[in-house]
């Protein structure tokens, strides 16, 4: 049964109170590694963004069509994973080709988030939560965006940090670990608002 | 057999056709630049290429090697070229292995350069000369406990034409571990009359990739690829003496240039002072041959210089660092009113000292040469 949610609803939930990263801990690794410098966490946001959009689309139509009506659904993860990096591919030779600029910027991240768990993840939970076609381009494109505020809201925090005081055990991973914990904390202040599952 | 076992097999074959198609149609389309057309050298030669790949495999199917180490996976940073056309900015990828020099030249890693539009490049004019030989290992010496002297034949009748000093790429198979081909750039020992022929030494570096493969699988009879010549290591022909250097495998140049010169009977044109530095008299080699060369040739002085002479051998000939040994003879022995040019290959901790000591000398740093080893 597909749920009866208001598209704004989840838009906003996506975004807020279940972001992919600060909810579900996905994505975690470029996450930690790419939120040190603002101007590349920047591009791997936009691409996310992108990525997730088209790839949840994607897949959406490929359970439908071909999983479900040939009874394979336990399939899904290995056939979301080949959809996801021929997709990844594809569009990396239509950003390169359509514009230098968008290229430099967000294609060169591309590679990076094919094996994305964020990316796979969002996949998951369309087919878990048995999204039309519209609720999960929409789910897509929020988990994106929320992807997309939690690392430059971690990035802008690092810059800062740089220049703080932070004991030499704790230097590096140890407190950016710590300031992801607090964030996690501040995102599920929203959670009372409204819960999609 | 129930036939529902086969319906997954065949559903994830039939996926993976449908978007390995897809790729390959997307690829053709939009990856499709057409042709374009490289300008090298402001006109001076126009290629028709076809568009899409990258800068350096374009070249390298026309003819034009650009020195690479990694063959264009972007990990070396020698295959610079600079780009008179604006074919847009530095990718990251580039920019860790270009200096802010280069960066504003707007020099290129060609290997990370994809020929879209049309592009004017600048490349040196021996590169055109470059090309790739199929040789067989003709011969391999051991000159000394760690250096070994490998001679390659070329195959088919191929003739090479470089200048004494340059240096070619060397590829050798995979083995053991090292899982692809690999190339490395050596100095040619041979000499360049000797079109048939290239010669190298090659010194075992602990762990290096292919001096322990020339070490320890290399055969005679053995196929081999060359890709020569390349660099701008050879003798400046001027009046001034040449104050040569050189430590280990860095002989191989000076052995070629000196029999080259007395090919073309250019030995007795100016001085020549070479010295050679080594620990101990294990390290030596070509010996005899130096000392019947100096004694043949008047201009020709030759000065080996051992750092640890071993107690009780009775080495008559230099002691001391080649530094310490190259200050005393630039003080004392050669004559100081003469123009001198320096040439030096070898380590670049021994080319940096013996660079600061030639400049100590007032010797003018646009007059010294040098090939350091990588």
């Amino acid at each position: 049964m597909t749920p009866v949610i208001s598209p704004f609803s989840l838009f906003f939930a996506s975004i807020f109170t279940s972001n992919i990263l600060l909810a579900n801990f996905l994505g975690m690794c470029s996450f930690i590694s790419i939120s040190k410098d603002m101007k590349s966490s920047n591009g791997l946001g936009l691409a996310v963004v992108v990525v997730l959009t088209v790839t949840t689309g994607v897949n959406w139509a490929v359970l439908h069509l071909i999983l479900i009506p040939l009874g394979l659904v336990y399939l899904r993860f290995i056939v979301f994973i080949i959809v996801i990096a021929a997709v990844v591919q594809m569009l990396e030779m239509i950003i390169d080709r359509v514009s230098q600029t968008l290229y430099m910027s967000l294609g060169i991240f591309l590679p990076l988030i094919t094996v994305n768990c964020a990316i796979l993840g969002v996949s998951l939970f369309m087919e878990i939560r048995n999204y039309s076609f519209i609720q999960s381009i929409i789910f897509g494109l929020g988990s994106g965006l929320g992807w997309w505020l939690a690392i430059m809201l971690l990035s802008a925090m690092r810059k800062k940090i740089e220049k703080a005081p932070v004991p030499a055990g704790l230097q590096g991973s140890g407190i950016t670990m710590i300031t992801i914990g607090f964030m996690a904390m501040a995102f599920m202040g929203f959670s009372g608002m409204l819960q999609v599952q | 057999m129930n036939a529902a076992y086969f319906i997954a097999p065949a559903a994830i074959a039939t996926i993976s056709a449908v978007l390995a198609a897809l790729i390959s149609i997307t690829d053709s389309i939009v990856n499709n630049y057409g042709d374009v057309v490289i300008n090298i050298n402001d006109g001076s030669k126009e290629l028709d290429v076809k568009g899409g790949a990258n800068m350096l495999v374009t070249l390298a199917e026309t003819g034009i090697f650009i020195p690479s180490a990694c063959g264009g996976r972007g990990s070396c940073g020698e295959c610079k070229v600079k780009v008179t056309s604006d074919i847009g900015p530095h990718l990251p990828t580039e920019i860790p292995y270009l200096s802010k020099e280069q960066l504003s030249e707007n020099v290129r890693l060609s290997c990370q350069v994809k020929l879209k539009t049309d592009v004017a490049i600048e490349v040196p004019e021996y590169l055109f000369k470059v090309q790739q030989y199929d040789g067989v290992v003709e011969s391999i010496k051991d000159v000394t406990h760690d250096i070994k002297e490998v001679y390659v034949k070329l195959s088919d009748g191929a003739e090479v034409d470089f200048r004494a000093g340059q240096y070619g790429q060397i590829e050798v198979p995979p083995y053991g571990k090292i899982r692809e081909r690999t190339q490395r750039a050596y100095s040619m020992a041979s000499v360049p009359a000797d079109t048939t022929h290239l010669g190298f030494l090659i010194r075992l570096v602990p762990g290096g990739i292919v001096t322990t493969y020339v070490h320890e699988h290399m055969h005679e009879g053995e196929k081999m690829k060359v890709i020569a010549p390349f660099g701008e290591f050879f003798v400046r022909e001027t009046d001034a003496a040449m104050i040569c250097v050189a430590g280990g495998s860095g002989m191989a140049p000076f052995r070629s240039i000196f029999y080259d010169r007395i090919a073309k009977g250019k030995m007795e044109e100016r001085d020549i002072w070479y010295f050679f530095g080594a620990r101990t008299e294990k390290d030596l080699f070509y010996l005899d041959e130096l000392k019947k060369m100096e004694e043949e040739h008047e201009c020709f002085h030759f000065i080996a210089a051992l750092s640890e002479p071993e107690e009780g051998s009775g080495w008559s000939g230099e002691t001391g660092l080649i530094t310490e040994v190259l200050d005393k003879y630039l003080k004392e022995i050669v004559p100081s009113d003469q123009p001198k040019e320096g040439y030096l290959c070898g380590s670049p901790g021994m080319l940096d000292a013996c660079m600061a000591v030639m400049r100590n000398h007032e010797m003018q740093d646009e007059k010294i040469y040098f090939d350091k080893f990588a």
